[in-house]
């Protein structure tokens, strides 16, 4: 069950980098999304993906006695998932509200912050 | 059915926790509770100043006595709901965690009393006030907690946080500014839970202390070489070291300028602090083998941010640059390894927290008394205040490195642990960078200061409030400088904890694991 989800994985990576080297804000902001999902797959799977194992311990043992997923990483993505759907929510506000202020969602043509030709500082009096 | 009696020390500690040991959770306790009542009271805009400034104040006195209290009696461990680790979620102070927790907790404080005049009636609106007390909630939490999941939990608490602030006013420029900040910082964490993932996948803990544990025993087959790269590039890029620099001087110069001072005093910090956490404590040996990719790293932010202040025209970026100059001697320092670069880089971030908060608050006191920020049109300060002057040039000693003030001493020590090892190009480094720094801060001062106003200074005096916290940094720097005696002792102290950490593992685990 494994090597599909890892399969899946890669594939999520690879477009989300490739949506991120985009200069149009609104790729880069689907390109994060979707790295914060392959995030996730990745935690997931790392809890072992195994299907219909209850996570039962028979009376009079410690342990359980067959290979169950492991719920901790579960735990995990659900606190990621939470906080990167906050960012998101954060980032969708702020790159439309770059796009009402600065009139562009292309990255390079935002040079308000770093204007593009800044004069050097005086050498002398 | 009859109720047996369960044994709950298998799985709860049993004895009460100790009275002063309630300190390791406060800190962000407090915060996050004082946050919550500003936020309250957000319509009542001339209280928030003054809950804010004494909930601060309070912070400070608890990161004190936490300090106190693990300098006497070591490592201090608390456990969340009472379950035994490592399944409980432990906060752990070592020496190392409550120092950069008490020098955020004075930068916090120096910056909100010089907020009380810098943010105006809109910025308090917008809630400056609820978000410097969560962002003190993010940074205490993430030098007090002993799990590096709740680690990453904390980086984001100061991210939003840090959004807040970055947007406070949401002028054009700061927008342009915020996206770059956000975004890539945004990724940086990502980078950092990746890790995270990967490392429970191969500890099946989260716990540091569990952690250090396992990494030690378990070396030779676990693949903790991908671990310390990885944490390397994510806490490397947080702290705006090279090449993963650039969100720095994208944003640093658009917020207000109270932001700006406490950006670049807490937030690249948190970076550096985690790398110092993860690489020397986790993974020495890892880090061992990275050492020469973290010293050329260290190198060329030195010298990349020397060289891009001396480029600047603008007084605020120029000091973007000095933070990542900054962070380049706490790389070299960590890239050894020894105590003396350990200790070089911790005492330079502390260093690092007061001076670039008091650096930006002067160049903010500058920018309100001439109107600009620009080096082309600053100048007449030291003819209109020469007390100013005088502080100002205190804190362009201090980041130049230049004695008797307090960034000689790790300056010394990072290049006397590299001379020990025979690393003499990355001490020539270390000073050349000092030497290009004094050039830049230099010339800041011939220019603004001593080169005749070219049109009228404002005539408004400035506010006790404002210079205040000036005043308290640039006598810290000062302190420190001339008797470092005692930080240092503390400091080695902290340095031997992270590279031997048996201490902390056996206060997150009394009976051995």
């Amino acid at each position: 069950m494994e090597v599909p989800f890892v399969l899946l994985i890669g594939l999520f990576f690879s477009a989300a980098v490739y949506l991120m080297l985009s200069k149009f804000l609104v790729r880069v902001l689907l390109g994060v999304v979707l790295l914060g999902n392959a995030v996730n797959l990745l935690i997931f799977t790392n809890g072992r993906i195994l299907r219909e194992v209850p996570p039962i311990i028979p009376a009079g043992h410690d342990v359980p006695q067959a290979l169950t997923a492991n719920p901790l990483p579960q735990a995990l993505i659900l606190t990621a998932i939470v906080i990167s759907f906050s960012f998101f929510a954060f980032l969708l506000v702020l790159v439309y509200r770059a796009y009402q202020d600065l009139g562009t969602d292309n990255g390079n043509e935002m040079r308000l912050a770093e204007p593009e030709n800044d004069p050097l500082p005086p050498t002398g009096y | 059915m009859a109720a047996t009696p369960t044994d709950l020390s298998a799985a709860l500690v049993m004895t009460p926790v100790a009275t002063a040991d309630w300190l390791v959770v406060l800190p962000p306790a407090w915060c996050i509770l004082a946050g919550a009542v500003l936020l309250m009271a957000r319509k009542s805009l001339h209280l928030q100043g003054f809950l804010a400034v004494p909930a601060l104040a309070v912070l400070v006195l608890l990161d004190a006595l936490l300090l106190a209290h693990v300098a006497a009696n070591g490592p201090v461990t608390m456990v969340m709901g009472r379950w035994l680790p490592p399944f409980g979620i432990a906060f752990t102070a070592d020496l190392t965690g409550v120092l950069f927790a008490l020098a955020g907790a004075v930068v916090a404080l120096a910056g909100a009393v010089h907020a009380l005049t810098d943010i105006d009636g809109s910025g308090r609106r917008y809630g400056f006030y609820p978000f410097l007390l969560l962002l003190m909630a993010g940074v205490s939490g993430a030098f007090l907690t002993g799990d590096i999941f709740n680690l990453y939990v904390w980086f984001e608490v100061l991210l939003i946080s840090s959004f807040g602030l970055i947007t406070l006013g949401s002028e054009p420029r700061q927008i342009d500014g915020a996206i770059k900040y956000a975004f890539l910082n945004l990724i940086a964490t990502t980078l950092f839970l990746i890790t995270t993932g990967y490392l429970y996948g191969i500890f099946g803990t989260l716990n540091m202390a569990d952690i250090a544990a396992k990494a030690a025993a378990g070396r030779a087959e676990l693949p903790l070489m991908t671990l310390a790269m990885l944490y390397l590039t994510a806490f490397g890029m947080k702290a705006a070291a090279f090449p993963v620099n650039f969100w720095l001087p994208a944003s640093y110069h658009t917020p207000r300028i109270v932001v700006s001072a406490l950006f670049a005093g807490l937030l690249t910090k948190v970076g550096i602090y985690a790398l110092l956490r993860t690489l020397i404590m986790l993974f020495p040996v890892e880090r061992e083998e990275l050492s020469f990719v973290i010293a050329l790293t260290g190198a060329a932010t030195m010298l990349l941010g020397a060289l891009g202040a001396l480029g600047q025209n603008d007084i605020r970026r120029l000091l973007g640059y000095l933070v990542i100059s900054g962070i380049g001697v706490m790389l070299a320092g960590l890239s050894l390894g020894s105590p003396g670069g350990t200790g070089g880089a911790i005492f330079y971030a502390l260093h690092s927290m007061v001076v670039m908060t008091g650096l930006y608050m002067a160049a903010g006191l500058a920018g309100r008394l001439s109107g600009t920020f620009d080096l082309s049109r600053l100048g007449g300060l030291y003819a209109r205040s020469a007390l100013f002057s005088a502080l100002s040039l205190v804190l362009f000693f201090a980041v130049s490195g230049l004695p008797p003030f307090s960034g000689f001493w790790p300056k010394v020590m990072v290049a006397k642990a590299a001379m020990d090892i025979g690393a003499w190009w990355l001490a020539a480094v270390v000073f050349l960078s000092g030497f290009l720094t004094t050039i830049a801060v230099g010339r800041v001062f011939l220019l603004a200061y001593w080169r005749p106003a070219g049109g009228a200074l404002s005539a408004e005096t400035i506010p006790a409030s404002a210079l205040l916290p000036l005043v308290a940094l640039t006598a810290l720097t000062a302190v420190f400088g001339l008797f470092p005696e005692a930080l240092l002792s503390t400091i080695q102290l902290a340095a031997q904890g992270l590279a031997d950490p048996r201490a902390y593992i056996g206060s997150v685990f009394p009976g051995g694991n």
